[in-house]
């Protein structure tokens, strides 16, 4: 897939908002065919530099290059990328396949041909026969569909997604987030996906963008992201992570250091052996949230802070481990499974 | 006893929804279609020439008389300035409301707004005679026409049959501008609101499709906002064919509908002709309506 090539590149990338600065001289490079995530809380600068690339916002300073061409200063209709919007943005007054052929429509493509082309997205997205409905008419997940077909039909160099699954209840989102994986396989088009949904960009991305203040924090696979967080905002989150520094890190890891440490990692109910390479460390359980598949615990070291714990329910039922509740606990983990935090 | 009676009408939702659409929906039928209904009633009855007085027989014959040469003239001349009014209006009025709207930020857009809003606070009257003073020999217009040295073209214009006059405050001229002023905020409110409600992404998406900026305002925009210049031409259509005051101020002594109901039901006492005349506007407004609706400008509502 990867093959060298840049789709998209950032060349020192502001966007400023009066005193805001959305974007903050950002360097990015997205590579030719594989799907990027840009990952954030809500006004972190993702989406500013989706509309970036798209061409509906224009950066304060900074270039942008779009397979080698600049397209800083190119109008959203001379950019050869297309977007799914986060509202899907359908035309309520036209029916689906005009709304799907639109593009077709405006580059004069002759009607027969574009009926055809049409008529293809519609098995692609497997909603046949819906194209003289209007977009009123259809759900929240099929016209996701549209929105998407509407974008590939044109094939773009990029394709633009701005938290497209982000209306969709949690059974239709986990299925489209499948399909969209495997529909950006079988077409092989760069696919840039915004999301605040770190679950999601761990199971769709190539790579991810970890975005917070406008800046870019770490840039990784999903594998490098989770267990190599690069910033405690990254270690915090993209999964849950307990954060070990001060006295706490002088007492268990020898260094006064940030670590982090992510809760599955630590042994709670069947410990690990002490010995080289084990880190003990004491503490009361606090709380106990039992939620069927696993357990969080809240354990309160004798040193001081808290950890937070999780646990498969493998051997263990909700009576035993809501009896943990209060209880002195020995926590267990392999020192290799602490990570150095750079700041 | 409050408690009580809260507690009664939460539990009976429909009858406080009696209550509430209960007197508005009195008035519309009593007030406003009960007098429809005896317009249509008495435009089926004729005057007796002889007597005087009002046959209460059903007949068609004042819809007949609505056909003579000389009434059949007063209808079209009135609609003829309505469509005029409108077509103008909605060209003026959908560049200011898009600018409203779309473009401009929010001070110039609340002063915009006063703007249109503030003509509206002083009185129609005042406002009519106003322009009769500016459109008059003496007045500003002419004035204008006389420094640049185009009174030639004024002549001209004012020459023109069925179109000019004696001067531009005493001729059809003259009544299509003071219509078209007057009525002009009803005509940008509607287009305004509805561009308000066209979302920006929809322009974006359509940009986003390789759609340059006119394309989109032709594809996208324009069709979205349709019920908006509807709505608006509802408004300058209907509101040109009743008004008598205009023509009767500022035109020559041709008959408007508005004008031609006035006398019939005053001074000659032939409200079955007067309300005969007042059915055809109605009767336009629903043909009106149906082709609209016909040409899809309701779909996007």
């Amino acid at each position: 897939m990867a093959n060298g090539i840049t789709a998209v590149s950032f060349e020192k990338v502001s966007r400023s908002f009066g005193e805001i600065k959305a974007v903050d001289q950002v360097d990015l490079e997205i590579r030719d065919g594989e799907f990027f995530s840009l990952l954030g809380p809500s006004g972190s600068g993702k989406t500013t530099s989706l509309r970036l690339i798209a061409g509906f916002d224009r950066q304060t300073s900074g270039s942008i290059h779009l397979y080698g061409q600049d397209v800083s200063d190119l109008p959203p209709y001379e950019r050869d990328v297309n977007t799914v919007f986060q509202d899907y943005a359908l035309f309520p007054h036209m029916n689906i396949a005009d709304n799907i052929g639109y593009g077709l429509m405006i580059k004069k493509v002759p009607r027969h041909e574009r009926d055809n082309k049409v008529e293809e997205m519609l098995n692609l997205i497997q909603l046949q026969g819906v194209g003289s409905r209007k977009p009123s008419q259809l759900s929240g997940g099929q016209r996701q569909r549209v929105a998407l077909a509407r974008a590939l039909i044109n094939n773009p160099k990029v394709l633009l997604l701005d938290e497209p699954l982000g209306a969709l209840d949690l059974k239709l989102r986990q299925q489209m987030q499948v399909e969209l994986k495997s529909l950006q396989k079988r077409v092989g088009i760069t696919f840039i996906f915004v999301t605040h949904d770190q679950e999601e960009a761990l199971t769709m991305s190539d790579r991810i963008a970890v975005f917070n203040k406008g800046k870019i924090e770490q840039v990784g696979s999903p594998a490098e992201i989770y267990e190599h967080p690069s910033t405690s905002f990254v270690a915090g989150f993209v999964g849950v992570s307990n954060l070990i520094k001060g006295q706490v890190s002088l007492r268990l890891a020898g260094t006064d250091a940030t670590y982090s440490i992510r809760p599955e990692k630590i042994h709670l109910t069947n410990p690990l052996q002490a010995g080289q390479g084990v880190v003990i460390a004491n503490g009361s359980v606090r709380d106990v949230v039992y939620l069927g598949l696993y357990t969080r615990y809240l354990v309160e070291l004798e040193d001081g802070g808290d950890l937070v714990v999780v646990e498969q329910n493998l051997h263990t039922t909700s009576m035993d481990v809501l009896a943990l509740k209060g209880k002195k606990v020995s926590l267990s983990w392999k020192k290799e499974h602490m990570r150095l935090i750079g700041d | 006893m409050f408690k009580f009676l809260s507690t009664y009408l939460y539990l009976r939702p429909k009858l406080v929804l009696g209550l509430l659409l209960g007197p508005p929906m009195i008035y519309m039928a009593v007030v406003y279609l009960g007098s429809l209904a005896s317009l249509l009633v008495n435009s089926f009855y004729k005057l007796d020439s002889f007597t005087g007085l009002i046959d209460r027989q059903f007949t068609l014959e004042t819809y007949a008389q609505l056909f003579q040469r000389s009434n059949l003239d007063i209808l079209i001349r009135t609609t003829t300035m309505a469509a005029a009014v409108t077509i103008t209006d909605a060209l003026i009025a959908f560049p200011l409301a898009y600018t409203i709207a779309k473009v401009a930020g929010k001070r110039a857009k609340s002063f915009l707004y006063l703007a249109v809003m503030l003509p509206l606070w002083s009185s129609y009257l005042i406002r009519v005679y106003a322009w009769k003073l500016i459109l008059s020999k003496e007045g500003i217009i002419s004035w204008l026409f006389n420094l640049v040295g185009l009174n030639p073209l004024l002549d001209w214009i004012l020459s023109l049959p069925n179109i000019g006059g004696s001067s531009l405050a005493l001729s059809p001229i003259g009544v299509f501008i003071v219509f078209c002023y007057i009525w002009l905020p009803y005509m940008i409110l509607p287009i305004q609101a509805a561009l308000e409600r066209v979302s920006g992404t929809l322009e974006e998406a359509s940009s986003d499709l390789g759609a340059k900026t006119t394309q989109t305002f032709f594809n996208i925009t324009l069709p979205l906002s349709m019920p908006g210049v509807i709505a608006g031409s509802i408004f300058t259509f209907s509101l040109t064919l009743g008004d008598f005051i205009v023509p009767l101020s500022l035109g020559n002594s041709k008959y408007f509908i508005g004008q031609a109901v006035y006398s019939h039901q005053g001074t000659s006492g032939n409200v079955p002709l007067a309300a005969a005349f007042t059915m055809g506007p109605v009767l336009i407004m629903v043909i009106y309506l149906l082709i609209a609706r016909r040409m899809g400008a309701f779909d996007a509502l």
